[in-house]
Formats: C-alpha cells, sequence, structure tokens
C-alpha cells in the first residue's frame, strides 16, 4: 500500500465517509479505478454486505408488495420459520447429511484417481497420447443423459448418486490437472536433474510441489460442480438428500421449503469453499 | 570453515568438447545451431564464453549437463562421456529456477537431500554455503521474497552444496543493474577460489568476461564456433579497478572487434 496513512483512514471509516477536498477523494476515486489494486478490506466488506442487504431488500420488497404471489415466491420469515422448524426436528440435518455425505464419496473418489492420473498425464506425452483423445470425448456428454443408464447399471442406492457426482468431476479434473502439469517451467525441471533428481521422481518431486495450488484450485472449482451434479443426482432418484427434499416440496407446493434447500446447498458449498482456500494458505504459503 | 571436509577436499573435473554438432529440428526448419566445435577445459579452470545472441551459447551449456542431445561429436566430463543430466555436473541458469516452493535453506539442501546426505551434515552445508553467499538470515524465507540478486546467490549456492565436479553458469547475472552485478562478480570469484571448481561460464558482457576468467573463448554467429581464445593472465585476486587498466582495454578491444566482425559478416 503506498497509500497515503490519512486517506487510507478516511477510506477506513467506511465507505460512506465523503471527501470533499478534491485532493483526498481523486486518490480514493484512483486506487479503486486501478486495475489489481488492493482496497481497503473494510471497504471490501461493507461492499459485499450492502449487496446482501439490497437483494433480500428486494425480497422483502416484492413479496410484502404482493407484486409476487406468495406461491411462487415465498416471504423470508417463512423460509426462516421452516429452516428453524427442519431443524429442530432434525429432519434437515437427516436430508444435509444425505447430501453431505453423496459429494464427499463422489468429491474424495474421483480427486484420489484424478489428481495422480492428471499429474502424469500432463507430465509424460505417452500417457496424454493414450488418454486425450477419450476423454475430450468423455467429457463433452452431458451427466444428465447418463443418469437412467446409471439407474439401469448400478440401481438407486446411493451408489447411483456417488456415480453422478463421479462422472460429472472426474473427466474435467483430469483434464485441468493434466493442463497445470504441462505447464511447469521446463527449466524447473532441468535445474532438478543437475541437482541429481531421477526422472522417475521427477513428478513426486518437482511436478507436484509445483502445481499443488493449482491443483487445489482445481478442486476447489470442481467442488462447486459436484453440488450441482448432486441436485441432477437426487431429483431422479433418491429418498433423502436436499434435492429430494425440493422436488418433494414442489409437488406439494412449499416453495419455502425449496428456498430453504438452495439456500443450504449454497451455504454448504461456501464451506467447502473457504475450506479449500483454508487449505491453500496451510500447504501452499509460497504462493500468496 | 575448514572443518567442513567437503571444501578442503576440491572436486573438479576436465571438460572434452569434441567436434560436436547440433541441428534443431528436421527437414527445411532445422536449425544447424553448433557446427563441430571443439576446446578443452582444464580442472579448476574459470573458463567464459563470449559470443552474438543466438549463436548457442546456452545450447553448448545445456549439452554439457546432459540436457540435450547433441547432433554429432563426443563431450567428456571428467573422462566419462556425458549421456544424460547428472548431479557431478551443478548449472545456474539465466532464468531464475529456484524452487518456489522451497525455502531458501530447503532449496540448498535439495541435492544433498537426493545424494541420501544425512540430516546433522545437511544441516551443516546449508549452513556453510549460505553463509558463503551471505544469505544466512534469509533461510526461512521463500524466493518469492528475494531480489533477482538474491535468488542468483541462492541458486549459486544451490549449486555448490551438491558438490558437482563442474559448474555451468548461463549469463546468471544476466538480468542484474551493473551494481548487483559487480558485487555478484566479486562474490562468485571469492567462493571459486574457496571451492576450485571447474566453471563453465557464458556471457555477453566482455568486462565480465575479462574479469572473471583464465580463458575467453569468443563464439561466431551461428553456427556457433570457437573464433579466437584468449589468455586473459591478469594477477588474482582481480578487483574491479583492473577495468582501466592498459592490457585489459586491449583485450577489450580486441573481443569488441571479433564480435564486430562478426556483424559485419552477416550484413
Ligand atoms: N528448442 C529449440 N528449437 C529450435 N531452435 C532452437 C531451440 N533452442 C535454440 N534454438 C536456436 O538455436 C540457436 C542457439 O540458441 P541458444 O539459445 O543456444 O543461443 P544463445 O547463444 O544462448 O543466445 P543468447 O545470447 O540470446 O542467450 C538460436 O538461433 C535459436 O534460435
Ligand atoms: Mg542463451
Amino acid at each position: 500500500m503506498t497509500l497515503a496513512p490519512n486517506t487510507s483512514s478516511l477510506v477506513g471509516n467506511g465507505v460512506t465517509a465523503r471527501v470533499e477536498e478534491g485532493q483526498a477523494g481523486r486518490s480514493v476515486l484512483k486506487v479503486i479505478a486501478t486495475p489489481f489494486r488492493a482496497v481497503p478490506r473494510s471497504l471490501s466488506i461493507t461492499l459485499g454486505f450492502m449487496v446482501w442487504i439490497a437483494v433480500i431488500g428486494g425480497w422483502f420488497a416484492l413479496t410484502y408488495s404482493g407484486a409476487v404471489k406468495e406461491m411462487f415466491l415465498p416471504r423470508p420469515e417463512s423460509v426462516l420459520s421452516t429452516t428453524i422448524s427442519m431443524a429442530l426436528d432434525g429432519s434437515l440435518w437427516e436430508h444435509v447429511f444425505a447430501s453431505v455425505q453423496v459429494v464427499l464419496i463422489g468429491f474424495v473418489l474421483s480427486s484420489i484417481v484424478a489428481v495422480p492420473l492428471g499429474l502424469t498425464m500432463g507430465t509424460y506425452r505417452i500417457v496424454q497420447a493414450v488418454l486425450e483423445p477419450l476423454v475430450n470425448f468423455i467429457r463433452y456428454l452431458p451427466v444428465t443423459s447418463f443418469v437412467p443408464l446409471f439407474i439401469l447399471w448400478i440401481g438407486i442406492g446411493i451408489e447411483q448418486r456417488v456415480a453422478v457426482i463421479v462422472f460429472g468431476v472426474f473427466f474435467q479434473q483430469l483434464v485441468m490437472i493434466a493442463d497445470s502439469a504441462r505447464s511447469v517451467q521446463r527449466d524447473l525441471v532441468n535445474a532438478a536433474y543437475t541437482l541429481g533428481t531421477k526422472r522417475g521422481d521427477t513428478v513426486f518431486h518437482i511436478v507436484f510441489p509445483a502445481t499443488l495450488p493449482s491443483v487445489l484450485d482445481v478442486l476447489r472449482v470442481t467442488m462447486g460442480w459436484a453440488w450441482t451434479y448432486l441436485v441432477v443426482a437426487e431429483l431422479v432418484a433418491a429418498r433423502s438428500g436436499l434435492g429430494y427434499i425440493s422436488l418433494k416440496a414442489m409437488r406439494g407446493f412449499q416453495v419455502d421449503v425449496i428456498f430453504m434447500a438452495i439456500a443450504m446447498i449454497g451455504i454448504l458449498g461456501l464451506c467447502t469453499d473457504q475450506l479449500f482456500r483454508g487449505i491453500r494458505r496451510l500447504v501452499a504459503p509460497w504462493a500468496n | 570453515m575448514d572443518a567442513l571436509n567437503l571444501t578442503t577436499k576440491p572436486k573438479s573435473s576436465d571438460i572434452g568438447i569434441d567436434n560436436v554438432v547440433l541441428r534443431y529440428g528436421k527437414g527445411d526448419n532445422a536449425v544447424l545451431a553448433l557446427d563441430g566445435i571443439s576446446f578443452h577445459v582444464v580442472p579448476n579452470e574459470f573458463c567464459v564464453i563470449v559470443g552474438p545472441s543466438g549463436c548457442g551459447k546456452s545450447s553448448l551449456l545445456y549439452l554439457v549437463a546432459g540436457l540435450e542431445e547433441r547432433t554429432g561429436g563426443m563431450i567428456v566430463v571428467g573422462g566419462k562421456p556425458v549421456t544424460e543430466p547428472g548431479p557431478d555436473r551443478g548449472m545456474v541458469f539465466q532464468a531464475y529456477t529456484l524452487f518456489p516452493w522451497l525455502t531458501v535453506a530447503q532449496n540448498v539442501e535439495y541435492g544433498p537431500k537426493r545424494k541420501g546426505i544425512a540430516p546433522a551434515e545437511r544441516r551443516v552445508i546449508v549452513e556453510h554455503f549460505l553463509h558463503e553467499v551471505g544469505l544466512a538470515k534469509f533461510a526461512n524465507h521463500y524466493p518469492s521474497q528475494l531480489s533477482g540478486g538474491m535468488k542468483q546467490r541462492v541458486a549459486i549456492a544451490r549449486a555448490l552444496a551438491n558438490d558437482p565436479d563442474v559448474l555451468l553458469m548461463d549469463e546468471p547475472f544476466g538480468a542484474l543493474d551493473s551494481q548487483t552485478r559487480h558485487s555478484m562478480q566479486k562474490l562468485l570469484l571469492r567462493i571459486w577460489d574457496h571451492s576450485k571448481k571447474t566453471v563453465l561460464f557464458v556471457t555477453h558482457d566482455i568486462d565480465e568476461a575479462i574479469l572473471l576468467a583464465d580463458r575467453v573463448l569468443v563464439m561466431s554467429g551461428r553456427p556457433g564456433q570457437i573464433k579466437k581464445e584468449i589468455r586473459v593472465g591478469l594477477p588474482r585476486p582481480r578487483s574491479m579497478d583492473l577495468v582501466m587498466e592498459p592490457n585489459f582495454i586491449a583485450m577489450k578491444r580486441e573481443i569488441l572487434e571479433l564480435l564486430k566482425n562478426d556483424e559485419d559478416d552477416e550484413h
């Protein structure tokens, strides 16, 4: 931060701190209009909150003014009370647990194979030559079209839902991780050779640590996709889970339950996102 | 520091380059980078190569390191023909190649660790070489927290900690400002004096070449060949003031002339 201390403290007091004198006002404007320039933390937090308040405020306005029927858009407090009552009778946790289980099992199974295989694929051209044509074909196939097939093959147990997640996530992970392995600076590998690294150890000693931050980013992004595919998996064949209850709620016109399920998935997604950011900070402190 | 048996028992080899040819690519796109180049570097010698850009200086070092496959000829280091990269030939690259995920100390420790040297001994080695390059205080920093000059000092320490027989340096100070460059040159000469490694050093800075070298090899433009070899013969230890001396200036003029002729040939 090269910002003069007096200007930064002005901004620190919040966005409402309107600066009359040109000098300081221009420099605040300059800061926020500079590409990639950090803005004061208080400012970004305040703005983030204000957007949420605006969205929720708009929700109140739409429902209370009667512009939208409650059958289509529930009032905020009815979503809240539904959530509380389902949390108290335990049914909410049962569904959350069912969904988290499916996402985690599917995601972990996929990642355990995709990370080492993707790194190998990006490092060894021969592995790339073998896998890439097939993988690039499969990864454009829509996951949804495989759901009936999976039901036919695997049945309607948890295995089927896990299979949908794995299918949706695995091939994307593979391609993105192979890409980051391929972009490892060649002279880094050369330097490692001149320091006595064996050819066979290159993936483990160089490619893996060099790509660790981007691998974790790939995992974080694909975790988000796993939550998306969860709903696809649960809409069709499930007896519990957040996707399942929203489908059931649609049949009973319980819009508040649908809203709650969506919000729950959003919150859980946000949590896993933060978890991966935390892991990245912890295991790759050099990349921040 | 003499307690460290690594430094009391200097290990260095000769480098024999015999009629080496290097061609990149095939058919019409083929580039002949080196065309039958031959020379010999004796143990403990500080040999510097200068030449116009694109004449194949980096290629030559990559060949000696075993990182590139030659099209023809023979390279022998310490009596062994070069077939693949190995820890007996340390290299400092022009681009920064410190491992960003390792701290300064861990970078220096990397080679000894691959060799299976015990942790206690590794610590002594790391301490010694970080001290040599004056970065003991930065042992726990990550490369991204260092300046360009500091990074190259760590790279030198990392290469030396691995105790290679020869040290290959590809314009290691090319990206540094002249002040930093001078202090790096002084540092390198001091370290070389302690370790007595065979050094094959590439630069396009003529002052740097004469200041450092026992012998300067001047290369012609592509395809690269040795045009002339100049024995520097200035007394050591050398100081930066040498650049004012008449025989320094004479040598500098000679090299400039050789490089200039080359430019004229091309146009
Ligand atoms: N991988 C490659 N494929 C094809 N041609 C290459 C390759 N690497 C180098 N060359 C060519 O070989 C020649 C020698 O390259 P090299 O990098 O060894 O030159 P240099 O003397 O180190 O140049 P500089 O002083 O600019 O670093 C150049 O003309 C370059 O175009
Ligand atoms: Mg070069």
